[in-house]
């Protein structure tokens, strides 16, 4: 991976083909044959109850975990890819300032670019905080600048919003929406709120035990209001969908996998 | 309120002052004997005597050095032993029991021995001092690095952090306050040990200036090297959480 900020070429977006794709941990089939194509440029949200195997899905698109079988083509071979997470929680390394979170794994003079992605999201103003200073939804901001500064043909988001209070979450939701119009990439998000999902996405893709319950295309105009009859159509139509399907007994196995190690024994050297 | 935020950094010094105090007016007025207990003012003379004359200057020095060297060996060798152990499974189960062993034998224990090997050289005395030192590090250091957040690895993997990078960017800083709680308790537990070493086998040093004013039925000279002993404590103690206030700075604890 190319980290020098001068070999980042301008972002075009990602295209995603997923063929036959199958997660399995242990005895558990939590992705089963998905087949799935996102467009370039495309503002895909995947629903579904928890356990449904969205964010293992997300993983995968990730590549931070590797499909059981089935294979994920992304974009062309030739094309340089941009891939960035955007996690629930920010995971912002606590001993370094806001900037320098942003310019994290970057070499050669990449400050002037920190300044303006921090200025897109609205805190060139923190750059020289710590994050422990921030509140939960400035610190999302920051994860997303840190994303944004690698110039992503795709953006993973994996619930970022879910711990946030819901007015900074309606901000966050247009300032997504409006840096995806500005920069073009593909998205793909995960989300729990239905609303939400409609309300953003061209397509939302409805997970249901590990296979393609409903793709919808939304057709609706931006910028769009979450009480617009349209959207609450969609939105009810969805509802039902999810709620219509007995839950899956499925524990999310990126809890159960990704466990930290626990050290809670404190050993005392005497 | 003035007078309050005035008063307060003298406050933690109340009990001390109080203490002397009466120490002193016991020792005025003939309760305390100069045998058992000479009176503050006395130890005072005492103190400016050997300070006059360089006497104590030489010691502190002595005691000084053997410190700092056993620590930076017993110090550093803890810290480059915990890295490895937390960094590499392989390391950790070559050499991980054994230290857990080691670190159970008091090095006090290891007096007689040290004795044999190294004569009453200053080796014998940073020899215990390294040996004392060695294992609070190299246990916090371990455990410093065993405990970062798993999520900020994975995250630091997204965005191609590895090698020099990943070390010096995560996870040195992540078990860094970890490990400054080892280099404090290490730093307080080499005066303990050293000035036990002085006391039994040394011709220079607190410990010995100490014991040899002891033969001497020197009570004053007695308490001094005592009083040092908290003081030189204190000292080394507000040396590492300053090393701390430096160092974490960006930790919770320390933003103000």
């Amino acid at each position: 991976m190319k980290n020098d900020i001068h070999h980042v070429e301008t972002s075009s977006a990602l295209k995603i083909d997923l063929k036959k794709v199958s997660q399995q941990f242990s005895d558990k089939k939590v992705l089963n044959e998905v087949d799935l194509e996102i467009a370039a440029g495309e503002f895909v949200t995947l629903v579904g109850r928890s356990g449904c195997g969205k964010s293992t899905l997300l993983r995968l698109l990730s590549r931070l975990d590797q499909p059981s079988s089935g294979e994920i083509i992304f974009g062309n071979h030739d094309q340089q890819q941009q891939i960035r997470v955007m996690f629930q929680d920010p995971r912002l390394l606590p001993w370094k300032r806001v900037i320098d979170n942003v310019g994290l794994g970057l070499s050669g003079p990449w400050q002037e670019k920190a300044y303006q992605v921090l200025d897109e999201v609205g805190l060139s103003d923190k750059a020289q905080e710590w994050p422990a200073r921030l509140s939960g939804g400035q610190k999302q901001r920051v994860a997303l600048a840190r994303a944004l500064i690698h110039q992503p043909q795709l953006l993973l988001l994996d619930e970022p919003l879910g711990a946030l209070d819901a007015l900074t979450r309606i901000d966050m939701q247009q300032l997504i929406e409006k840096l995806w119009q500005k920069h073009g990439f593909t998205v793909v998000l995960v989300t729990h709120d239905v609303n939400e999902a409609v309300k953003l996405a061209d397509r939302v893709i409805l997970l249901e035990g590990g296979k393609i319950g409903l793709d919808l295309k939304i057709d609706l105009a931006r910028p769009r209001s979450a009480a617009q009859a349209l959207l609450v159509e969609y939105e009810q139509k969805i509802l039902h969908r999810i709620l219509a399907t007995p839950q899956t007994v499925l524990s999310p196995p990126s809890v159960t996998k990704y466990v930290s190690q626990q050290w809670q024994q404190l050993r005392w050297a005497i | 309120m003035a007078v309050s935020t005035w008063l307060r950094p003298l406050v933690p010094w109340c009990v001390p002052a109080l203490l002397f105090g009466g120490w002193q007016f016991a020792a005025e007025v003939g309760w305390l004997h100069s045998r058992i207990l000479p009176a503050p003012s006395a130890v005072l003379v005492a103190g400016w005597d050997l300070l006059s004359n360089g006497e104590l200057i030489a010691h502190l020095k002595i005691s000084f050095f053997r410190v700092l060297l056993g620590f930076l060996i017993g110090g550093g060798l803890g810290f480059i032993l915990g890295l490895a152990a937390g960094l590499s499974k392989v390391a950790e189960n070559t050499f991980d029991t054994t230290l857990q062993m080691l670190r159970n034998i008091p090095p006090l224990a290891l007096i007689p021995l040290v004795i044999l090997w190294f004569g009453i050289d200053e080796g014998a005395k940073i020899f215990l001092v390294a040996f004392g030192t060695l294992f609070p590090v190299y246990l916090n250091t371990y455990h410093g690095i065993r405990s970062i957040d798993q999520q900020l690895l994975e995250m630091a993997s997204s965005y191609g952090l590895k090698g020099w990078q990943l070390f010096k960017d995560v996870l040195l800083p992540g078990a860094l306050p970890s490990i400054l709680v080892g280099v404090r308790f290490s730093l307080g537990f080499a005066w303990v040990i050293l000035i036990v070493a002085e006391t039994i086998s040394a011709s220079s040093g607190i410990g010995y200036l100490a014991m040899n004013a002891r033969e001497f039925l020197q009570t004053d000279i007695v308490v001094l090297a005592i009083l040092l002993y908290a003081v030189l404590g204190k000292l080394v103690d507000m040396l590492a959480r300053a090393i701390e206030r430096v160092a974490l700075k960006w930790h919770p604890a320390y933003l103000n």
